[in-house]
């Protein structure tokens, strides 16, 4: 079973994207922050990283660059999920080593089409009516 | 809604559109028709059946609308665009090289997306279409998403759905939360309002045609007349892409399946070969639709 690795400061949002990806048949691993993000990949490399930036102790930025400077650090695919939603950010997001990038509000159809477009899943869900 | 009623939009919208409904398809014509319903001041299905036997022809052009919108979204399927990239450009490239030009038509160019996904292919080819004119039509029984299409205007949803984010911050300018397709793609595409069940031997013939995901809804003599019709508008080495679920096989032999490549069909007189290797047809590393910037 593929892991994603969900960080995000709301629990909320933590509980929402456990639920979409859970459907989507990935185990889930939640942190909080940075720092907690970074034990998690030191244990073991999730195969999906679902990122949120704006974090106490260590911000997602901080994160991913560490993430792709560890061993094999190239190989989860980290998509990044933000309220900020303007091209600064996203520019700023994929220079930073993200491969793709959700813009809130989201919903479950395009976390599936964003999961699939980095290959992470083979087949679009069946799109809701 | 009573049976009558039903059969009656069955017929209304057969006879207009050629939209053949199946038996239960009740859920479809409420969801698509009470808004309309509501709009125009009726209560219900029944009223607004009541209002088109009373022959307004506005309003049965508005209720045909409702009834044939589809939802795409860009990239839509994926194939299709690869399909592009990968057999029909380069044989364009050879086979135009002279001329210089492409001519491609959207036969159901809904909102537009996949006219400009496929604006985004060809500006991802580069180099190679350097001096190049590329006219696209795209064409809708709807007004409204006409209008939408030539506006170019996306929401947040729409440009989340298909579309690699590399792409989004390389071709389309953000407003607020909307988003909007390049001035240069949307000037390759022309829009004009067309219904498939009538003549449009007017237009010149095209290099490429997709007409995905609209024939399904037609009964088997319509679908075939199309595929005539269709043939007609093609260049004898010209490519036409359909649908996912959709074949001409059993139906014309107009087209040909080009082999290996599902939903790309060739003229039945085509001596456009298959490729053995995938390639661009030019120099330089093959460009992905997830390009980086």
């Amino acid at each position: 079973m593929r892991t994603c690795l969900v960080v995000d400061d709301s629990s909320v949002v933590r509980k929402i994207a456990r639920r979409i990806l859970e459907d989507m048949d990935f185990q889930i691993i939640e942190a909080g922050n940075g720092e907690q993000a970074a034990e998690a990949c030191k244990r073991s490399l999730p195969d999906a990283v679902l990122l949120g930036w704006n974090m106490p102790m260590m911000d997602g930025y901080e994160f991913l660059g560490n993430l792709r400077r560890l061993p094999d650090g190239d190989r989860p695919k980290v998509v990044v999920c933000i309220p900020e939603n303007d091209i600064d950010h996203i520019s700023r997001a994929l220079h930073a080593g993200a491969n793709e990038y959700i813009m809130k509000p989201f919903d479950k159809d395009i976390v599936a089409a964003k999961f699939q477009e980095v290959g992470l899943i083979d087949q679009m869900l069946p799109a809701s009516a | 809604m009573n049976q009558l009623d039903y059969e009656y939009l069955r017929k209304l919208l057969r006879d207009n559109s050629g939209l053949d409904l199946s038996a239960d398809k009740q859920y479809l014509i409420e969801s698509r028709l009470l808004p309309l319903a509501r709009k125009a001041g009726l209560s219900d299905i029944a009223e607004l059946v009541q209002n088109l036997r009373g022959g307004s022809s506005g309003f049965i052009n508005q209720v045909v609308e409702a009834m044939t919108t589809n939802e795409t979204f860009f990239f839509r399927d994926k194939v299709p665009f690869d399909h592009f990239r990968d057999s029909i450009l380069p044989e364009i490239i050879k086979a135009r090289a002279n001329r210089k030009s492409v001519r491609i038509w959207c036969a159901a160019g809904s909102t537009g997306q996949e006219p400009y996904s496929l604006g985004m292919c060809l500006r991802e080819m580069g180099a190679a279409l350097n001096g190049w004119r590329v006219e696209m039509l795209s064409t809708d029984l709807s007004q409204e998403v006409l209008e939408k299409s030539r506006s170019g205007i996306y929401s947040q949803f729409e440009v989340q759905r298909g579309l690699p984010i590399q792409m989004l911050v390389k071709y389309f300018k953000q407003t607020g939360e909307l988003w909007q397709i390049n001035a240069d793609i949307r000037a390759m595409v022309q829009h004009r309002q067309l219904n498939l069940l009538h003549d449009f031997s007017q237009l010149r013939v095209f290099d490429v045609i997709f007409c995905r995901n609209v024939l399904i809804y037609f009964d088997p003599e319509t679908k075939i007349n199309i595929f005539n019709r269709l043939a007609k508008a093609m260049e004898p080495d010209g490519f036409l892409v359909l649908g996912a679920a959709e074949t001409v096989v059993g139906l014309t032999d107009v087209f040909k399946p080009f082999p290996g490549r599902r939903g790309l069909y060739l003229p039945s007189g085509s001596v456009v070969a298959p490729d053995k290797a995938v390639t661009t047809g030019s120099t330089g590393p093959k460009p992905s639709v997830a390009a980086a910037f």
